[in-house]
């Protein structure tokens, strides 16, 4: 069995990166997600694996760079929090419409503007929703966990290269700061130039040899050409949305009301479930592990059983919009979210269950 | 009568288009700098020898589809990050050579911050800047290098000091920088203007052989369509202007 | 067994080590542990709390507002949290600075000069370990041996050599623990 150790969230993100054999980080600092970066320049992966680590001068050259290595077929990724994601958003658009695969890792805190340092979920619809310009996903991650802090980095990486899209771990505040047990994954080999070769050969930057040339480009001056281009990502989210849908259900077999809720949120609903059944209501919760491509089909399987349904979120309702499409009016939904940075207690949660469901 | 079969014996030939030059018919204006210094990276990088090691990264400007020319792999970068783009490929190929390709609005106005960290931080790559005092693509308006008095598309009355402050002269402020190692102004309105360019972009690619840091090539540029003048007129409105405010000659040289 | 536990006090007083050291002792006995900070410009000088958890089953919220065991560093962190302690719980809490003392007549409360005790051994940085010996002395759900272990994993190499002052100072405060409100 693996070592089990006490880590932090953002600690586990920058030794995972490293074990799953990532070639670079370029990173930018900010609260509540520095530990990422800092964990990587002590561990000095550049001696041990050959992984590259840097300190951009901004956000906006940090995913520049992420873009500049994922063209060269690498395991690239960054972290940041959301004021720094937004800025990361132009850089995002591009990889996107470059087919590029690569990893980010988004520790949300408390907005709109400069905002608060804590703990938040209101970047819900930047994340899932495409977030820059033009018609476009991440695939989004939401860990709940210090564990999935540790298996996500590598699924991320799994996912992103599998669709030639860049991957998002949605995390918040209580997951990056959070220290939990975490069994860390064994150590991966970096890919060799050969091996990139045989995944990303036929598009990466590698230096024209033998064959033509590779460009790798998001613009087309022809719109047809740009429709069809757009067509051609369309099918690709299909397929993610119908192969890659990713959740946990938790006391749903005799559940009668049903709270939807990712990460930290369903941790703490979790307590708030173990109130509500001590008196006596027959609750369960829906987990959502990608936010993109969202649960639709398991959460509308739901309606025939459940009365009613809550989403919880550490925001002003946003995954709510995605509930009540899936449900399409057949159970009530409704939401209960702190924003700003604050986190809901478990009681507070049972209280706005039994207010909404008249229980 | 001489038979066309006798001229183009291999025997005669004085001059070839470098065979790193695709067929693509240029988009780029004519008289416009772009196309020249286009065909000096061709040659420079195949007399070298690095085409299969060279990794380029194009702009938004007009040199945005610099790809569609050069027979080398390129990466298309957003407005004024190509700097960054090429750090995140250098450090991951620092075996390759590694160019960006940008004009004035692009690297000295909004990708300022990325030219000066990744010269700061002395990225082992070759940066060719074509400045010709004006946004070309989006149809000539006022650059950070527009000169005072420059009738632009938004200085129709001619840039003002007080309105929209004063030239830049970001060539030098790079030399300032620890991490270059060379740094050089040239332009390309006489033959031999453009052996001096082809020779400054040729040591700047040695230089990323020999890891001596970022280099920068400055090329003092024409743009007769945003400048609104035929091709003669811009070369002389150049030499007349622009070479008074930014003087040619090697900056740094380490 | 579930001991949901809130520590704070000041930065710079080792409430968030202690926490990690205990969240430590309980990986080591097998058991189910979570260690939630504040965080942010707090952080030095400024009032600093952690949540932990230690559990034998699946630990499920990571963020409370209910404890079994309070342990409290400063007048801050006393008006914050003696209402947060659940009835029956337990009030841990040094008299030093604390100028309103806890009143709550249903829970367990309990003293330690931790403070005095550090500064009188010459050495403040021991505070922590001091506090913490006292909160094992009235629960004690690790044992001493796993403590021990704990602080060989959490500390680098280079200071195992401390880790005999630390247990010390972890009996010192066993030793001096007194009670103040006993249900």
């Amino acid at each position: 069995m693996a070592e089990v150790k006490l880590m932090k969230g953002n600690e586990v993100i920058a030794e995972a990166a490293i074990r799953c054999g990532c070639d670079g980080y370029f990173g930018y600092p900010i609260t509540p997600q520095s530990e990422v970066m800092e964990t990587l320049m002590a561990r000095k992966p550049w001696e041990e694996t050959g992984m590259v680590v840097l300190q951009a001068e901004s956000e906006l050259a940090a995913i520049n760079m992420v873009y500049g290595g994922a063209c060269c077929g690498k395991k690239v990724m960054t972290s940041s929090s959301s004021p720094g994601i937004s800025l990361k958003q132009e850089g995002l658009t591009y990889i996107a419409g470059a087919e590029l695969p690569c990893l980010v890792v988004d520790v949300v805190r408390g907005g709109p503007g400069l905002g608060t340092i804590q703990p938040a979920q209101s970047d819900y619809f930047q994340a899932t929703k495409g977030g820059g310009h033009g018609d476009y996903h991440l695939i989004v991650l939401a860990p709940a966990s210090v564990q999935e802090m540790n298996d996500f980095v590598d699924l991320g990486f799994e996912l992103a290269f599998k669709y030639r899209n860049p991957a998002m771990i949605l995390a918040d505040g209580v997951i990056g700061q959070m220290m939990e047990k975490v069994q860390l994954s064994p150590y991966k080999p970096r890919w060799t130039e050969e091996e990139i070769e045989k995944i990303s050969g036929s598009w990466a930057l590698t230096g024209k040899k033998g064959r033509e040339r590779h460009v790798i480009t998001s613009l087309e001056l022809d719109a047809h050409r740009q429709e069809d281009f757009n067509k051609k990502l369309q099918a690709k989210y299909r397929k993610i949305e119908a192969n890659e849908v990713r959740f946990e259900k938790i006391l749903c077999e005799d559940a009668d009301y049903l709270i939807i809720a990712y990460g930290s949120a369903a941790r703490i609903c979790q307590k708030s479930i173990e109130l509500a059944r001590e008196a006596g209501i027959k609750i369960g919760l829906l987990r959502p592990i990608t936010l993109y491509p969202f649960p639709t089909q398991a959460i509308a399987e739901m309606c025939g059983q459940i009365k009613g349904m809550l989403t919880v979120e550490m925001s002003a309702g946003q995954m709510v919009e995605d509930v009540r499409l899936a449900v399409n009016g057949r159970v009530k939904v409704e939401h209960y979210g702190r924003m700003g940075g604050v986190v809901p207690t478990p009681e507070e949660i049972v209280e706005a269950l039994k207010n909404n469901f008249e229980l | 009568m001489i038979d066309i079969q006798d001229i183009i014996k291999p025997e005669n030939l004085v001059y070839e288009k470098s065979s790193l030059l695709t067929d693509n018919v240029m988009h780029y204006c004519p008289g416009c700098t772009h196309g020249v210094v286009h065909k000096l990276v061709a040659e420079v990088i195949e007399e070298l020898g690095i085409q299969e090691q060279t990794i380029g990264v194009s702009p938004v400007g007009c040199s945005v589809f610099a790809y569609n020319y050069i027979d080398i792999d390129w990466a298309e970068a957003a407005h004024g990050r190509a700097p960054a783009v090429a750090t995140g490929i250098s450090r991951l190929h620092p075996e390759k050579y590694v160019f960006t390709y940008q004009g004035d609005g692009d690297l000295a106005s909004i990708g300022c911050g990325e030219i000066m960290h990744a010269c700061n931080r002395g990225e082992n790559i070759v940066v060719i800047f074509i400045n010709n005092a004006i946004y070309g693509m989006t149809g000539g308006q006022m650059a950070p290098t527009t000169l005072l008095g420059q009738v632009t598309a938004t200085t129709p009355y001619g840039r003002d000091a007080k309105l929209n402050g004063f030239p830049m002269k970001i060539t030098e402020l790079i030399a300032q920088l620890d991490g270059t190692c060379y740094v050089t102004r040239q332009s390309a309105d006489t033959p031999g203007a453009v052996r001096k360019t082809k020779n400054a972009l040729k040591k700047a690619f040695q230089n990323t052989r020999l890891q001596k840091g970022t280099s920068f090539v400055e090329v003092v540029s024409t743009c007769n369509s945003g400048w609104k003048v035929t091709p003669v007129e811009a070369n002389n409105w150049m030499r007349e202007n622009m070479f008074k405010k930014y003087p040619l000659g090697d900056i740094k040289d380490i | 067994m579930t001991e949901e536990i809130i520590i704070a006090g000041f930065g710079g007083q080792g409430v968030l080590s202690m926490g990690k050291i205990l969240a430590y002792s309980g990986i080591m006995q097998d058991q189910e542990v979570s260690w939630m900070p504040s965080y942010g410009p707090e952080m030095r000088g400024g009032t600093a709390n952690v949540t932990v958890i230690i559990s034998d089953e699946r630990i499920s919220s990571p963020v409370l507002t209910r404890f079994d065991t309070a342990i409290i560093l400063n007048q801050q962190s006393m008006d914050k949290f003696e209402s947060q302690v659940k009835p029956g719980g337990t009030l841990i809490y040094d008299p030093n600075g604390i100028t309103h003392h806890p009143t709550r007549q249903d829970i367990n409360i309990y003293r330690i000069e931790g403070a005095r005790l550090a500064a009188e051994s010459g050495n403040p940085k021991i505070f922590n370990m001091i506090i913490l010996g006292g909160f094992l002395k009235v629960k004690p759900i690790v044992k001493i041996e796993n403590v021990e272990k704990g602080l060989q994993k959490s500390l680098p190499p280079r200071h195992h050599n401390l880790i005999p002052m630390n247990i010390e100072a972890i009996q010192t405060g066993m030793n001096h623990i007194e009670t103040a409100n006993q249900l």
